[in-house]
């Protein structure tokens, strides 16, 4: 057998791969032009937004699909600044999603660093626990949580939206998980160097866990400041509103300001944006670390 | 107070040697543990359990969401009375049925297109901008652009549908053109999160598989459909659960972009919810319902978890 065909051996295979590799080559390219078809499409209602706001009403109207405008006018972004107030909400949001990211970032943390590198009794409860907890659907609670906060009278301010972020069992688990990587040596010595444990946690162990400080920050500032049903439930007063909650009050409003308020949409957008511009890969990397670790 | 003192004292300790196994932890690390572990546990009791307390609770009583107070016991009349309601059971079905409508589209397409970008070297910074970046966008920017879009006459998908020699739904105003578009509008919206997944797990893979596959000839799809989906299938399963939880949560889009409506006949069961306890003001009946869906919500939880160890266990068993 193997003689047989040891006469005709290396050109047959070397033809047989080559033409895998063109068949491979072709199937590339065949993938690209679908992927950036794709992505082009996926883009559309971005730059619908921002043409649309820089659109006179009567021109999109008469000519509602053409991409093109004879009178590029900011009117749009003047009359929503001026008919909504937008400033607030941005602040209102900015301070929500700070605050949430500050007290997860700490509160977390600490959790983690105990369950990574202490020894205490009950610490495999606590892991039971926060293990539990991610399995439980805090957002389908938001009518008992509207109780009890109005019985602590916390209803209508930050503390309302910031507090429940901060129990955050996923953040816990990144924190944790990425502690563990850190060798149990370091510790040692800086214990033998006769350092107390808040100061391994904070001049040792933090500073090491700059990556998963940057997802958990971001994620967390991201997850507060998209926040709907909740802020729609307990921020009441219109200037007291966060950003997608003000928004919403827009849908079906004034049907022909079709500028304004795409105008309004591209404000709305534009942070986040910004911020996912600027962290593109330790958000990606932190999701990717978050959902399948 | 006496957990700040029980860092101090474990500094002040002279080093408990952490390489002898001992099953009781020296008192100074035990005391330092709960302080790093208290603030976490305090706000978990309080903002995650508690709810779920307070629901419990409040389900037996008339409750009001106007006044505070508890009101009367009624035992267990609010829960026959939502396992008898026509427009929960109703509202529990939207909420399958936009499950059943986004999962399977929210599965194979980021898949298929995760797998299609590990093929390609170049450019790949561009994939991830154009897919995810719609994530970050808060729902009601994303509601605000898709009406615009689904506006009858003007709108651009409405006239998409005529470029291609379709007539286009009524989007906003009839049941089926109302599942479109917010099915559409929530695959724009989601679709890169999974892709993100899927593409940190495709990266996940060795090298030399497909490099042992294709020495031995094996097509590209043959090296896809053989190699890369079935290792994916423990990441398939995780974000199966992921998006069915997720879809099952449903509101924001179905309550900014069509209210439940037309005629109540999207309404997800979060918005029953909503109404019930925030318009309505039922707040003892609108926490059974909230007992009900959250039940769903963690059976579905604990059913994946427990199918999964016992996969894991005839894995290794």
């Amino acid at each position: 057998m193997t003689a047989t065909i040891a006469a005709r051996p290396a050109r047959a295979e070397r033809a047989e791969r080559a033409d895998s590799d063109r068949g491979a080559k072709a199937f590339n390219r065949l993938a690209a032009t679908c992927l950036t078809l794709f992505a082009l499409i996926w883009l559309v209602p971005f730059v619908w937004a921002v043409i649309t706001s820089l659109r006179p009403d009567n021109e999109i109207t008469a000519n509602p699909t053409t991409p093109w405008s004879d009178n590029w006018n900011l009117e749009g972004y003047r009359g929503t600044l001026s008919s909504n107030p937008i400033g607030w909400w941005y602040l209102n949001s900015f301070i929500v999603s700070s605050l949430s990211v500050i007290f997860t970032v700490v509160v977390c943390s600490m959790i983690g660093f105990a369950l990574a590198h202490l020894h205490f009794r009950g610490k495999p409860l606590v892991l039971g626990i926060i293990l539990a907890g991610l399995m439980l659907p805090a957002e389908a609670m938001v009518l008992p949580q509207f109780i009890e906060f109005r019985a602590l009278n916390l209803l209508g301010t930050y503390w309302a939206l910031v507090l429940p972020a901060v129990a955050a069992p996923v953040a816990v688990f990144v924190f944790y998980s990425f502690l563990r990587g850190i060798p149990i040596a370091l510790i040692e010595a800086a214990r033998l160097d006769g350092a107390n444990w808040w100061r391994i946690y904070y001049q040792v162990c933090m500073p090491l866990c700059r990556p998963a400080i940057s997802a958990v920050a971001i994620l967390t500032f991201v997850t507060s400041w998209n926040a709907f049903l909740w802020p729609l439930l307990v921020l009441t007063q219109t200037k007291s509103q966060t950003i997608p909650v003000g928004l919403s009050s827009l849908i079906g409003g004034s049907a022909i300001q079709y500028s304004q308020t795409m105008a309004s949409a591209v404000l709305g957008i534009l942070p986040l944006l910004a911020v996912f511009l600027l962290f593109q890969r330790q958000i990606t990397q932190g999701i990717a670390n978050t959902g399948i670790k | 107070m006496t957990t700040t003192a029980g860092v101090n004292t474990a500094s002040a300790t002279p080093l408990p040697t952490a390489t002898t196994e001992s099953v009781r932890p020296p008192a100074g690390e035990n005391r330092a543990g709960w302080f790093f572990v208290a603030p976490f546990l305090a706000l978990y009791v309080l903002f995650l359990i508690g709810p779920v307390l307070i629901g419990l609770v409040i389900s037996f009583f008339n409750t009001t969401t106007v006044r505070a107070g508890l009101g009367d016991w009624v035992g267990i009349s609010n829960y026959t009375s939502v396992l008898r309601n026509s427009d929960f059971w109703a509202s529990i079905w939207h909420s399958v049925l936009f499950t059943l409508l986004t999962t399977p589209l929210l599965i194979a397409l980021p898949l298929l297109f995760a797998i299609l970008a590990s093929r390609l070297t170049r450019n790949r910074w561009f994939f991830r901008l154009a897919f995810f970046a719609p994530y970050v966008v808060p729902s009601s920017a994303v509601c605000l652009i898709f009406a615009f879009m689904y506006t009858p006459e003007t709108g651009l998908i409405t006239n998409a549908f005529g470029w291609v020699g379709l007539p286009a739904p009524n989007f906003l105003g009839s049941e089926w053109g109302a599942w479109f578009a917010v099915v559409l509008l929530t695959l724009w919206w989601t679709f890169g999160f999974n892709f993100i997944l899927y593409t940190a797990a495709i990266q996940d893979i060795s090298e030399e598989v497909y490099e042992a596959a294709s020495i031995d000839g094996a097509s590209p799809w043959q090296q896809i459909r053989s190699i890369t989906v079935p290792l994916l299938a423990p990441t398939t399963g995780l974000i199966l659960l992921l998006q069915v939880l997720a879809s099952l949560k449903v509101f924001d889009q179905i309550y900014i972009l069509l209210a439940g409506g037309p005629d109540q006949k999207t309404r997800p069961a979060l918005q029953y919810i909503f109404d019930t306890g925030f318009t309505s003001y039922r707040g003892g009946y609108a926490a059974a319902a909230t007992m009900v869906y959250f039940l769903l919500l963690v059976a579905i939880s604990a059913g994946w978890y427990l199918v999964r160890r016992r996969q894991q266990n005839s894995v290794i068993g």
